[in-house]
């Protein structure tokens, strides 16, 4: 059976290119980059090779990265480290209603513990309005934390009128950018971005690894503490095959994103117009165009049910995701979708197709051809379905 | 993720459909959390003669459904009153156990639709 991977926001396959530089590190350059030896050395020097690789792709300086393991650790140490730096200044945060939970569950965990929080409300497409943010500022605001790009609906808010807002109140700006990082351009300097949260494995590096752009001068407080490895932001030896592999990807992305972002683009387009063309009843979530992530699908059949739709897509080898409850292990649908004013029931029936690398045009038209099928068995079944043609017939 | 059982059920589901004129008719669950189950029930001296159902919801919303009409067809209205949400669960072997109570409902709507036959009988 043909698979049709297309669920590259939830994970990407590490590039060939990648893993064969990560062996080397596994294998032959072993040492602890904190060694005096010729073996330690080695593994240093792959260390900050990477650390210019990824500095590379945001505009950054080397020293400002901070590795980690991941894309939560970079939230959790970007919030709670800067709430810990500056609580003598503050203890009010502004986020987003559509942030990823790394952040949302972190900014909670602080409410709970005497810090005060507002949340930033979205619009129908999942955009943030920067004077929303202006409105929300105190004086006693001392973090900012918004994302670049939605994982679900990849609405690319405007970054650089929000950090310039920051900035002119000198609050420090964090930006969860793991869905956006090597899809569309990120500059740090220019969208005035104190902290950065990147992940390598969405962007075919491996997983378990991560980084924090901290802005030169920025006071953060460590939420790891020990060795004293990363200048003390993150204690723990290195991850070097990791680190290694996510500077190669970093590398790789940089080489590739502009002719990769305008062809993802026309998959993207092809895929969500051949969808409305033949499915009825289907409401894309998210902006159109250039506003949104070029790898982005996502789009609410209606009267039938994320998880459903999941299980049949993945029995034709079609790999998607959904924001149906069925599939957060909650009861509720997803936050993002509810923040955008869907309803519950057309937030369950969404569907997410996320594009990379490998997909191909054959590989949209194969989508094409299976989903009609799969919608109409689903909503044969379907008692919502039922009511609507039965109220349509009745218009008539 | 789901069983073999749970998967046949998602893939053929038995009984799918409306019944014209039903003797009675439930429906639990609400859009809201997902899933919606309506049991239609063709019932001739207390026995369920024919049974059918339509869901909105996930892949156990679906097997469950499917798997309540085969286990309550033929029996007799007091029988099926005794299925409940936890035998239609065993018998698919088990199902995910975030899936026990979000969409785990099916005998539930066997027996609303049991207690529409009996008001609409009573009168």
């Amino acid at each position: 059976m043909r698979r049709v991977y297309l669920d590259y926001s939830a994970t990407t396959p590490v590039d060939p290119e990648v893993a064969q530089l990560m062996m080397t590190y596994y294998t032959e350059k072993y040492g602890n980059p904190s060694s005096v030896h010729g073996f330690g050395q080695e593994a240093k020097e792959g260390l900050e090779k990477a650390r210019e690789q990824v500095a590379t792709l945001i505009g950054a300086q080397p020293t400002e990265i901070t590795f980690t393991s991941g894309g939560t650790e970079a939230d959790n140490l970007a919030i709670l480290g800067t709430a810990d730096a500056q609580q003598k200044k503050g203890k009010h945060i502004i986020t987003s209603a559509v942030e990823h939970h790394a952040v949302l569950e972190t900014c909670e965990y602080l409410e709970k513990n005497g810090f005060d929080l507002t949340v930033v409300p979205v619009d129908e497409e999942g955009f943030i309005d920067p004077q929303a943010v202006a409105k929300a500022i105190r004086p006693d605001t001392i973090l900012i934390t918004i994302m670049h790009a939605n994982n679900e609906v990849g609405t690319i808010q405007p970054i650089a009128e929000i950090g310039k807002i920051a900035q002119e109140k000198g609050i420090i700006f964090h930006v969860d950018a793991v869905q956006s990082l090597g899809k569309i351009p990120i500059d740090v300097k220019a969208m005035n971005i104190d902290l950065l949260t990147i992940s390598s494995h969405k962007i075919y590096g491996p997983k378990g690894v991560g980084a924090l752009y901290i802005r030169k001068g920025v006071k953060l407080t460590p939420r790891v503490f020990g060795g004293g490895q990363e200048k003390k932001r993150r204690s723990g030896t290195e991850n070097l095959p990791g680190i290694v592999g996510f500077g190669k990807a970093c590398e790789l992305a940089g080489e590739r994103m502009e002719e990769e972002e305008k062809r993802l683009a026309v998959l993207r387009d092809k895929l969500m117009d051949g969808i409305l063309e033949r499915v009825d009843y289907v409401k894309v979530n998210g902006p159109r165009g250039d506003k949104r992530l070029p790898n982005n699908v996502n789009v609410s059949i209606l009267y039938v049910e994320g998880e459903s739709l999941l299980l049949s897509l993945d029995m034709m080898g079609i790999a998607a995701s959904s924001g149906s409850a069925c599939t957060s292990g909650s009861l509720d649908p997803s936050h993002v979708l509810l923040a955008m004013g869907l309803k519950h029931e057309v937030a369950h029936g969404s569907l997410r197709f996320s594009l990379g690398r490998q997909n191909t045009e054959a590989d949209i038209d194969y989508v094409l051809e299976k989903l009609p099928a799969i919608v109409d068995r689903l909503r044969a079944m379907s008692p919502l379905y039922d009511q609507i043609l039965h109220n349509n017939a009745k218009v008539q | 993720m789901y069983s073999e059982k749970v998967m046949d059920h998602f893939t053929n589901p038995r009984n799918v459909g409306e019944i014209p004129d039903a003797d009675g008719i439930g429906e639990v669950g609400n859009p809201v959390c997902g899933d919606i189950m309506r049991i239609y029930l063709d019932i001739q001296d207390d026995v369920i003669k024919d049974v059918k159902f339509k869901t909105f919801g996930c892949g156990a919303a679906v097997a469950t459904s499917s798997m309540v009409t085969e286990m309550v067809k033929g029996k007799t209205i007091d029988e099926a009153l005794e299925v409940t949400n936890a035998a239609v669960a065993e018998a698919l072997d088990g199902l995910p156990p975030v899936k026990m109570h979000c969409s785990n409902l099916a005998a539930d709507a066997v027996h609303a639709a049991i207690k529409d036959y009996r008001d609409k009988h009573q009168k």
